[in-house]
C-alpha cells in the first residue's frame, strides 16, 4: 500500500470545462445572471475562493476547554474545530484517511481522540494517527502520513478563527485589512474587550446562490422595502438609518470586505446605547462596567458608535449584534448559521442581545425570513433570460474616497456590491 | 363506562377539538382567531436543537412571550411580511393527542403533527413535530399558556417557516 495515496490531488471539475472569461461576466456596474446559476461557475468558486482564501470557521469561545470540539465548515466541507490538550486550536477534515469514512458525527463535545467506527482507526484531536487495530497488517507504513487532513493554515484575530486550504498566501491580517479594525471595535463593546459565541446557532437554509446573501448583507437599499413590515409595527429606529437622506455611509474596504457605517447617524443622535434601540438607564450594570473599564468619555464614545455592520468576504457577517456564517452547499443552496454575539462579562445586556437576535433572525425571524424570501425569489427570477444582466449602478456618480482612501457612498448605494464583484473577479482570474 | 372514565373521555374530546381548531386556524392563516387562543402570559417556543435546553440561554427558532406573539401577528397584518406574501398553502394532520398531566386548572398535553407546506417561491416542504401544550381553563374555554413545537429535524438547517406552526 502506498502511504501517499491520500494526497493524490483530485482535479477540480471546473478545470476540465472551457475557460471562463471573467471580464465578460463581471463589468463595473453589471454582472451576468449565470454567475448565480451555473454549476460549473460554482465549482470554480470552490477552488478559487472557498478552498483558497481565508474563510471564517468559528470562535475560540466555542471550544473553551482542552479537548473541546465543534463541527464547523469551510464551504460545503465539514471541518472539525478542536482545542487540543496544549490549548492549540486545530482545524481538521472530517474524513478517515483509510476508507474515507466520516469520523465524527456529533455537533460538539469533549474528546481527546476520535475513533473511526469502520475499522477502529483512532486519531488524536490534533489529527495525528494514534493507532489502528491489528497493526501487523501495516508493516512499514508511515503513520505520520496517515492522520486526519489538516486545514493548511489556521489563524485567529481576537478569538475569530479562520482557515485557509492554501499552503501559502497572504497572512490573515493582510487579508482582513481594515476589517480587523471592525472586529476590534466590536470587541470594545465588551467591558472585558472580548466577545463570546456561547448561545448556539440557528441554521437557516435558503434555496439561493451564496453571493445573493453576501451582497444583501451590506445592501443598504433593501431594508426600507423588505423590512417595512417589521419597521412599521415595532417602532424600530433602524428604518431611518436606511432612508435616502441618512447620513450613514456604505463603504468598500477592498478584498471584498464591505460595510454600512451607521456611526454618522448614531453620532448625530448622540444617545448612548441608541445604536441598540435603547438608552443607558435601561442597562445600568453594563454602563457602569463600561465606564469602569474605559473611563467615562471613552465608554460614552463606544456606546454611541455601537457595533459594526460589516460583511467580511466571503462568509462572516457581523450584523451589529448577530454573527452570521455563510455556507454554500451548492450553486443554489446556502445555509446561514446565525447566533447572538455576547459581550464577555456583561450578563444584563447579553440577555437582551439573545432576545433581540431570536426575534430578528432564523427561519421565522422578523427580519431574516423576509430576506430569505428575497434570496429565493431572486434565484427564481434570475433564471429568466431577458435581460441577462443585473444592474448594480446605484450611486456610482456620487462615489467618493474617505480620509483613509476607501470608496464610500450614500448608505443606500451599491458601492459594497461593486466592491465585492471587483474582488470576486480578481480572485477568479488569479492563476 | 364509569362516570370517571366518561369525564376523562370528554376532557380528551374537548382537548382534541381545541387542538384541531388551532390547527385549522393555522392552516387558514386565521391570525386573529389563533392569537385569541392564547392566555395573557402565553409563551410560544420552537427550539432549534433537539429539546432546546434553556431558552433563556440558547438560541431558539421562536421564543415569543405574549407581546412578541402579538407583534408577529401585527407583522402579518401589514401585508408586507414577504416570507408569507404570498402565503404558504398549508394542511396539517394532528394526531396522538394525550393528556400527560391534569392539574385541574392546567393540562399538559402532547400531540404529533405533520404539515404539508407549498410555497410559491420554494416548492413543497413537509414538516413534522411533537407539540407540547400547557392548556389552561379560563371561564368556559381552554386557552394556550404555552406551546412548544419540537421539529423532528430541528438539528439540521431549515428553510424559512414564517407561517404559524
Amino acid at each position: 500500500m502506498s502511504n501517499c495515496a491520500h494526497v493524490i490531488p483530485i482535479a477540480p471539475a471546473a478545470a476540465t470545462g472551457p475557460a471562463v472569461r471573467w471580464d465578460e461576466l463581471v463589468h463595473d456596474d453589471h454582472v451576468h445572471g449565470s454567475l448565480y446559476t451555473d454549476p460549473a461557475i460554482y465549482q470554480a468558486e470552490l477552488q478559487k475562493i472557498w478552498y483558497r482564501t481565508w474563510v471564517y470557521v468559528g470562535h475560540e469561545s466555542e471550544v473553551p476547554n482542552a479537548n473541546d470540539y465543534v463541527m464547523k465548515s469551510i464551504g460545503p466541507e465539514p471541518i472539525l474545530m478542536t482545542r487540543d490538550k496544549s490549548g492549540q486550536i486545530n482545524l481538521l477534515h472530517n474524513r478517515c484517511p483509510h476508507r474515507g469514512n466520516r469520523v465524527c458525527m456529533s455537533e460538539k463535545g469533549n474528546a481527546r481522540s476520535f475513533t473511526c467506527p469502520y475499522h477502529g482507526w483512532t486519531f488524536a484531536n490534533d489529527g495525528a494517527l494514534r493507532g489502528y487495530p491489528f497493526p501487523s497488517g501495516y508493516e512499514g507504513a508511515d503513520r505520520s502520513k496517515l492522520g486526519l487532513g489538516k486545514v493548511a493554515r489556521v489563524a485567529s484575530h481576537r478569538g475569530f478563527v479562520f482557515g485557509s486550504f492554501a499552503q501559502e498566501g497572504e497572512s490573515l491580517l493582510e487579508h482582513l485589512g481594515a476589517a480587523a479594525g471592525a472586529i476590534d471595535a466590536l470587541c470594545m463593546n465588551s467591558p472585558e474587550g472580548e466577545v463570546e459565541v456561547t448561545a448556539g446557532y440557528l441554521k437557516h437554509k435558503v434555496k439561493a446562490n451564496w453571493k445573493f446573501l453576501v451582497e444583501n448583507e451590506t445592501d443598504g437599499y433593501h431594508p426600507s422595502f423588505v423590512h417595512a413590515s417589521i419597521f412599521e409595527v415595532a417602532q424600530s429606529g433602524i428604518g431611518t438609518l436606511y432612508d435616502s437622506d441618512s447620513t450613514a455611509v456604505s463603504r468598500d474596504f477592498g478584498k471584498g470586505h464591505t460595510e454600512n457605517d451607521l456611526r454618522p447617524e448614531f453620532r448625530k443622535r448622540d444617545v448612548p446605547m441608541g445604536w441598540f434601540g435603547t438608552t443607558a438607564d435601561k442597562l445600568p450594570a453594563y454602563v457602569a462596567q463600561m465606564e469602569a473599564a474605559y473611563g467615562k468619555d471613552k465608554a460614552r464614545e463606544i456606546m454611541i458608535d455601537g457595533t459594526p455592520h460589516i460583511m467580511i468576504f466571503p462568509n462572516l457577517f457581523i450584523a451589529e449584534i448577530q454573527l452570521f456564517v455563510l455556507q454554500p452547499l451548492s450553486v443554489d443552496h446556502t445555509v446561514q448559521h446565525v447566533t447572538a454575539i455576547q459581550f464577555k462579562g456583561a450578563p444584563d445586556i447579553n440577555r437582551r442581545l439573545r432576545q433581540q437576535t431570536m426575534g430578528s433572525v432564523g427561519p421565522a425571524g422578523f427580519l431574516l425570513a423576509d430576506d430569505a424570501a428575497m434570496y429565493e425569489r431572486t434565484q427564481l427570477g434570475v433564471q429568466a433570460s431577458n435581460p441577462e444582466w443585473l444592474y448594480l449602478g446605484r450611486g456610482r456618480h456620487r462615489e467618493r474616497l474617505d480620509e483613509n482612501g476607501y470608496r464610500i457612498s450614500d448608505n443606500t448605494d451599491e458601492t459594497p456590491s461593486r466592491g465585492i464583484w471587483r474582488h470576486y473577479k480578481s480572485m477568479m482570474e488569479a492563476a | 363506562m364509569s362516570s370517571l372514565a366518561l369525564d376523562a373521555r370528554s376532557l380528551l374530546d374537548e382537548v382534541t377539538q381545541f387542538i384541531y381548531r388551532e390547527a385549522r386556524f393555522q392552516d387558514d392563516h386565521a391570525y386573529d382567531e389563533w392569537e385569541a387562543l392564547w392566555t395573557d402570559d402565553g409563551v410560544y417556543w420552537i427550539p432549534a436543537n433537539g429539546e432546546g435546553g434553556d431558552p433563556e440561554k440558547e438560541m431558539s427558532i421562536i421564543y415569543d412571550n405574549r407581546s412578541r406573539i402579538a407583534l408577529r401577528i401585527r407583522q402579518f397584518h401589514t401585508g408586507k411580511r414577504y416570507s408569507q406574501t404570498p402565503q404558504s398553502r398549508l394542511r396539517r394532520v394532528v394526531s396522538n393527542v394525550e393528556i400527560l398531566k391534569n392539574e385541574g386548572e392546567e393540562l399538559l398535553v402532547t400531540s404529533n403533527a405533520m404539515v404539508f407546506e407549498s410555497s410559491a417561491a420554494r416548492g413543497d416542504t413537509i414538516w413534522a413535530s411533537r407539540n407540547e401544550y400547557t392548556l389552561r381553563r379560563e371561564g368556559d374555554a381552554l386557552r394556550m399558556a404555552r406551546k412548544k413545537v419540537v421539529l423532528v429535524n430541528n438539528e439540521t438547517a431549515l428553510y424559512s417557516m414564517a407561517f404559524l406552526i
